[in-house]
This record gives structure tokens, sequence and C-alpha cells, in this order.
């Protein structure tokens, strides 16, 4: 796993109280992972913190999984 | 129309002196403080560094990790008193009509910690609004009776009274005279408050309203003592169900008192000093007698609002007198903020049930740390100093008096048919 892949799903397991295993690429923050509108909020704020990024809402919108925020992520840090 | 009578069938309480209602009460009667150091920030430079806390509740077990993060702390206590309460009523939840139960809350501030702590993350950055999403709802003072009816699905009026330190007496009295009037059957209602914190440690003390007593913080509360010298922040909750008497009867509930009326008033005087002859305090007792149908007589046990300050405490007894007359001194004058300190919202709950409790158990608990007695104040009168006394008490009042000159008292008798 990447260093950035494992950074976001520490985040996601503390933020959402999941357990690790359950951080798996395809999962969806609100439909697998019992996250709701203000969990979701917190988790792209909380990712923008770690990796010093700005994700403008428009695109926050299309991140809705564990693998669409590592990528987004890893894409922004290029 | 008739209104309905309306009982008291279940209790709980997180308090500094007792995490549940058998340590409460068992902290009570035998005079135990609450007060200690304050463990929550550095008070190295605070001009009070002690106060009432909570201590060894297991918080991280009890909420799981998500909702804790969720919940402020006032939201916190009040969802374990409440959860407690809810069970000590036996009120089955899976067939009581749910629509007909309500949650009505008394905080005086709320969340003030998360105010705190995103206000400073926002000063400390470059001026961008980083504000957490949970900023808003986990702070707002109407969050907590909102997570109680969402944890169990009551449906009913829902909201928050805020009356700082007489917000869950009127709380009581809102949900009383619903249920009077027919509008439900039950209602968890009492109060929460989490202020031991930087901004309201700071805030209070600028106000020289605490007791700087650092020396003797077990000391330090000491209502109607000549050496008083303010109060003592305090933080937890106490919840209470509400129910209609043929509602609590029909399911044969245990009944532990009738609420039998409430008072409110106003002293019109000062933000935050009590009227010197004290007005609004005369006003609120006598209203509350009336409401409930009772004469000064029948009065056995007032719990004070009694915080320890030096205007406050003069002025309340005065009170007492004027409206009771010579039976004052036959009352069993209370304080129990000499233990637990001041719980601001949550004061009229945990006050109400130590009025109740006295009831049941027959049994007065004391005003500790009384040493000198004030010239200011009628010797003949009987403040329960320091030992709880036996007492068989039919009729139980409590006092909470908020800044802003809000004053809200209630009544409690033992069950008859």
């Amino acid at each position: 796993m990447s260093d950035i892949a494992s950074r976001v799903k520490a985040i996601i397991v503390d933020k959402l109280g999941v357990d690790e295993n359950e951080v798996v690429t395809d999962a969806s923050f609100t439909n697998d992972l019992g996250a709701d509108s203000l969990d979701t909020v917190e988790l792209i704020m909380e990712f923008e913190k770690e990796f010093d990024i700005q994700i403008p809402d428009d695109q926050a919108e299309n991140i809705a999984t564990v693998g669409q925020a590592i990528s987004y992520i890893e894409e922004a840090k290029k | 129309m008739e209104l309905k009578r309306v009982v008291v069938t279940g209790l709980g309480a997180l308090t500094p002196i007792g995490n549940n209602i058998e340590e409460y009460w068992d902290a009570l009667v035998n005079g135990r403080s609450g007060s200690a150091p304050i463990t929550y920030f550095d008070t190295e430079k605070f001009k009070t560094k002690f106060a009432c806390e909570i201590k060894n509740f297991p918080f991280n077990e009890y909420f799981d990790r998500k909702e804790i993060r969720r919940l402020d702390k006032f939201a916190q206590y009040a969802m374990v008193a409440s959860d407690e309460a809810i069970k000590d009523s036996g009120i089955d939840l899976n067939t009581v009509d749910k629509y007909r139960v309500g949650v009505i809350w008394g905080a005086g501030i709320g969340g003030l910690e998360t105010f705190q702590e995103e206000v400073k993350n926002f000063a400390n950055g470059d001026g961008t609004p980083r504000f957490n999403p949970f900023f808003i709802p986990k702070m707002i003072a109407d969050i907590a009776p909102g997570n109680i009816s969402i944890k169990h699905g009551f449906m009913g009026p829902n909201y928050t009274t805020v009356s700082a330190c007489a917000s869950s007496a009127n709380a009581l009295i809102d949900a009383l005279n619903y249920i009077r009037l027919g509008y439900c059957d039950v209602f968890v209602t009492g109060g929460s408050e989490a202020a031991v914190t930087q901004a309201g440690m700071g805030g209070f003390n600028a106000m020289h309203a605490l007791s700087t007593r650092n020396d003797d913080p077990q000391k330090a509360s000491r209502p109607f003592d000549a050496n008083r010298d303010g109060f003592v922040l305090g933080e937890g909750a106490g919840a209470l169900i509400l129910e209609e008497y043929e509602h609590a009867k029909a399911r044969g509930a245990k009944i532990y008192a009738e609420v039998l009326g409430g008072g409110m008033s106003s002293d019109a005087y000062h933000m935050t000093a009590p009227h010197p002859e004290g007005i609004g305090v005369i006003a609120v007792m006598e209203n509350c007698l009336r409401n409930a149908g009772l004469k000064p007589e029948d009065v056995d046990a007032i719990n004070t609002h009694g915080t320890s300050t030096p205007l406050g405490d003069v002025a309340e007894l005065k009170a007492i007198t004027k409206v009771f007359g010579e039976h004052a001194k036959s009352i069993n004058i209370n304080s129990t903020k000499s233990m637990t300190g001041h719980l601001l919202g949550a004061a009229g709950a945990i006050e109400a049930i130590a009025s109740i409790l006295a009831m049941k158990h027959s049994l007065v608990p004391p005003t500790i740390n009384h040493e000198t007695a004030d010239e200011n104040i009628d010797p003949e009168l009987n403040l329960t100093l320091n030992k709880a006394q036996e007492r068989e008490v039919n009729v139980a009042m409590s006092n909470t008096f908020g800044f802003g000159g809000h004053n809200a008292c209630v009544l409690f008798k033992k069950i008859t048919e």
C-alpha cells in the first residue's frame, strides 16, 4: 500500500470509527462506512489538512469511495 | 378543562459527587464535596484553580468512537443521565406511543468547549475559516434533547430551555404544563452543563463570581457561612421522567412523587446581581405555591438556590422568611451546592432530584462547610448545617435563579391517591 493510501485509510478509520478491514478500495463512505453528510465534509477537510491540498467543493462531490479519495490525492500530490 | 396530574417515574444523575442516582444520594447524605483541583487544563494563570468535575466515568466505553466525537461533553452527560432515568422508569420503549413522548432539556450555555476550541483553531490559523462541520451541531444548546430523541425515537415536543442557572427548572415546568394540558403522556426532562473549560472558568472569574479558596477546594462551597466567597463551578446532568398519573398507574410504574406546581418570575433588576430585597424570588415562591394549590405551612423542605455567593444567599433567605413567615423556622432549608458545586443549567434538575430523594428517604441532605454564622442570617432558620437531618418530607420546594434575573421554583409532593 502506498504511503498516501495508508494515511487516507488511517483518517477514515479515525473519523468514521470503523474497522480497518472495512476500509477497502471500493467502500463507499455513505453506503458502506456509515458516514452522513457532515462526516463526508469532515473527511474532505482532514484530507486537505493531512496532505496540504485544496479540494474544491465541485470536486469533493466526486470523492465518494476510499479508492476515489486515494487517487484524487495521489494525482494532486504529483 | 381539568388539568392532568403529573408524577415522576424515573431519575438519572451524572454529578461531581456520584455517577448515578445511588452514588449521588450516598454522597449527598454523607456530606461529600465534589470539589478538587481542575484536571482538564493548566490553571496556572487562572484565579480559581478548582471546580467540581465529573470523575471516573468511562465515556470511551459508554460511547463508540464516532459518537463521542459528535457530542460535546454537555450532550454526553445528557445521554448518560437520560439513559439512566429512562431505564429506571421501566417504560417499555417497544410499546410506548413515541409521538406522545417529548424531551425538554435545560442547558444554560451548551457546548462551550466545542465553541472555545473551534474559535481557538480559527484564531491560531491564517484567517481561512476551516471550521469543523460538527462545530455548530455539537455546540447548540438544543442538541442534547435532539440526540436523546434520535437515540430513542421520541417524536413529541423537543427543545431546550435557556435561562442560565434556572434552565432545567424551566424545562421541568414546561414538561409539567404540557402533560397537564394533555399534549404528551411522558417527558424526558432535566438538564446538563459542561462549562469547566478555560472560557467558562475565565469568564466566571472575570465576574468575581467564583470562590478563590485555592488552598482548600473542598471547603470552598459554603452557602450561608460568613466567610463564603463565591460559587464553585460544577458540571454534569440530571434527568427526570415526568409522566401523566393515569398513564403511570396503568403500567404499574414506580412513582417517586407528584409534581404539584411550578413558579416563574423575573427580577427585572440587574444582569447578574440579585435584587437586595429578593422581590423576584418572593414572587416566584408565591407563584409556585399558588400554582400547586398549597399554603406556605404545607412546605417541609426547601432546596435553595444557595450558591455560596455573598449577596445571593442572604437575599434568598430573606425572601423565604417573607413568604413563609414564622413557618420558615420549621422548614428544613439546605443547599446541596455545598457538595455538588453549581451545575448552572443542570442545577435545577439535580436539585429537584435531591428534593425527591429526601422525600423518599425521609432524610434531608446537609449544607456542608458551615463554620461561622453570618450575622445577616436569622439564626432561628434551620439550614440543615453540616449533617443530614431525619425528617418526614411530604412537600419539598426547589429554587433556582439565573443570571438575567430568571427565577424558577418547583414543588413536589409525596404521592397520595
